[in-house]
């Protein structure tokens, strides 16, 4: 059970003078239970890469499997797929239109055809996963703040039961405390039921703090795909193609040019509050 | 009284059900005096829903108090007559650059502001000129903006309020939709349009790092200033912040917990640099 990208190339307005390739030879394989951080500057093929893992875009060169099956060939059902690799785009609130919660996040199982009882059931339970009261699920979406709407947004695809979350920058826009708090629901999310989430983020610190895996995309093509302490080693690297490293791994990094023998490679802050303690030797 | 006054501003809005009648009133900004130097660097901070981006919009007449006054550089923002200059002095730039920009081309865009205010053709290429230099991007003068990123986009936005020649810039979450560099971008600008050319900026953000060379720091919290100081004593109060759903910098909140391990390290820790510098000297004293 997988995600696998074959030499996936994507070239928008190919047979123009304008054409652009948006995606280069892009092989990635993408196991169950994996939180990956999906991580670019403006413009590196993220979103371009996002849509092709549902099907939105077709790939102009390459193969995607899912779960072994070419998404592309004739006879495979899309819409089962679309089901199974939910995506939450950017200011998913936008999207909200019914006239109360729960009636929102049932339209997208209700789309499957689903009977209704079962219907209310995975809307029941998707309002749960992301952390929403009882009290709030008969209001106008509309009546609630900005981070509970962006919940009840990630429900209605939630709602679905996919294998696959696939979330583009769920935190933009959120007060620090509700950045926390969608992420650490992600996470418990990711915990209970083994989903597999990829977070398209800009945030270097939040990255490195939730996923055990990132996948940085420059012009198209990926440049690094490993675990989070690798990827931030490279972060002159990072930086030259408009990214960073999180704030604490440039302590470290100061605090070795100034004759602290600490290890360099912490990405959060608990990993370096550690660090410190130990080379100061109060542990 | 400074260019920005505002004197027990009070904003209220009437909520609605579908049918038109009235559910309640909500008070988004609930008695708020300020007072903003000429010249001065301000943040804004606050959770979703605590009131800036409301406060901010009186700034430049968008939003009219429900009691109290507004005054910009001694205009009261509910005088009519003056609304035009109160716009041109206060000028607005708010979080998405693909809703703010209209010109097919940069130059054009940034030019839109002063040639709506009768300046003559000349001077509006002059101010042009000058507003792309500012933000660093007049060598993308004849660019389509579409094949700009957010950071530049968002640089031409502010280079489009630039040229008409405010005393005083309001950026409502600049950055929220950028990457990294994008955001690295726009408040180096922003930092350059204050220290250079001593315009006043009134800076809303959720990215606390952005905010460490403000002078002045304003928290709002349910309509009201709940803190305010300079970053330093704002962001040496960080169980106080995260109780208002803020946060500190990275450098800050890594000080503070090392502080609570026995560390002995001053409050409010604001960048790398004096982390290093303090950490070594604890390290070297052994």
């Amino acid at each position: 059970m997988s995600i696998i990208l074959d030499h996936v190339d994507y070239v928008y307005g190919g047979d123009t003078a304008l054409a652009v390739h948006a995606l280069r030879d892009v092989n990635l394989v993408i196991p169950d239970g994996q939180f990956i951080g999906l991580i670019g500057h403006t413009g590196s093929g993220k979103s371009t890469l996002v849509q092709h893992l549902n099907g939105l875009l077709k790939p102009t060169g390459g193969n995607i499997y899912f779960n072994g099956e070419d998404i592309h060939a004739q006879d495979y059902d899309k819409k089962k797929l679309r089901s199974k690799v939910g995506l939450v785009f950017q200011y998913p609130e936008h999207q909200l239109f019914e006239t109360d919660v729960f009636s929102d996040v049932c339209f997208g199982p209700k789309n499957l055809g689903l009977p209704r009882q079962e219907v209310e059931l995975c809307a029941y339970a998707a309002l749960k996963q992301v952390g929403l009261e009882d009290e709030y699920f008969y209001q106008s979406p509309f009546d609630l703040s900005g981070g509970q709407k962006r919940r009840v947004a990630i429900a209605g695809v939630l709602a679905m039961k996919p294998d696959v979350l696939i979330l583009d920058e769920p935190t933009a826009g959120l007060d620090p405390r509700g950045r926390d708090e969608i992420l650490d629901q992600i996470a418990r999310l990711k915990e209970e039921t083994g989903i597999t989430v990829i977070l398209v983020s800009h945030s270097m610190e939040d990255v490195a703090k939730y996923v055990e895996r990132i996948i940085v995309m420059n012009r198209g093509s990926v440049l690094y795909d490993d675990t989070p302490v690798e990827v931030f080693k490279h972060y002159k690297k990072l930086e030259e193609v408009g990214l960073a490293a999180p704030q604490v791994t440039y302590i470290m990094q100061a605090l070795y040019r100034n004759g602290m023998p600490v290890r360099t490679d912490a990405t959060t802050i608990e990993e370096a509050r550690r660090e410190i303690l130990r080379v100061l030797g109060r542990q | 009284m400074g260019i920005i006054k505002t004197d027990k501003l009070v904003f209220e809005y009437i909520r609605r059900d579908e049918e038109g009648n009235v559910e309640g009133i909500t008070r988004a900004v609930d008695e708020v005096d300020l007072d903003i130097a000429q010249g001065d660097f301000v943040a804004i901070l606050g959770h979703n829903g605590s009131g800036k981006s409301t406060l901010a919009k009186h700034i430049n007449a968008i939003l009219y108090p429900t009691e109290g006054t507004v005054w910009v550089d001694g205009m009261d923002t509910q005088d009519e007559k003056q609304l035009w200059d109160i716009r041109q002095e206060a000028g607005m730039v708010f979080q998405n650059p693909d809703n703010q920009i209209i010109g097919q081309v940069v130059e054009e865009d940034v030019g839109f502001g002063p040639e709506n205010m009768g300046v003559p053709t000349e001077e509006i290429w002059q101010r042009v000129e000058e507003s792309l230099k500012a933000v660093g991007m007049y060598e993308f003068r004849k660019y389509s903006p579409n094949k700009l990123s957010g950071g530049q986009k968002q640089r031409v936005s502010i280079a489009g309020v630039i040229a008409m020649h405010p005393k005083c810039i309001i950026l409502d979450e600049p950055t929220a939709m950028l990457d990294p560099n994008g955001r690295r971008e726009v408040i180096r600008a922003v930092r350059a349009l204050n220290d250079v050319e001593g315009i006043t900026i009134v800076l809303i953000t959720h990215y606390m790092e952005e905010i460490i060379h403000a002078d002045k720091v304003f928290v709002m919290d349910q309509g009201r200033i709940a803190m305010q100081g300079t970053p330093r004593e704002i962001f040496s109060q960080v169980e106080k912040l995260k109780g208002l759903r803020l946060d500190v910098p990275q450098v800050t909140l890594l000080a503070y917990e090392l502080q609570k391990s026995g560390v002995a390290l001053p409050d409010g820790i604001l960048t790398v640099e004096e982390l290093v510098k303090e950490l070594s000297a604890v390290y070297h004293r052994g």
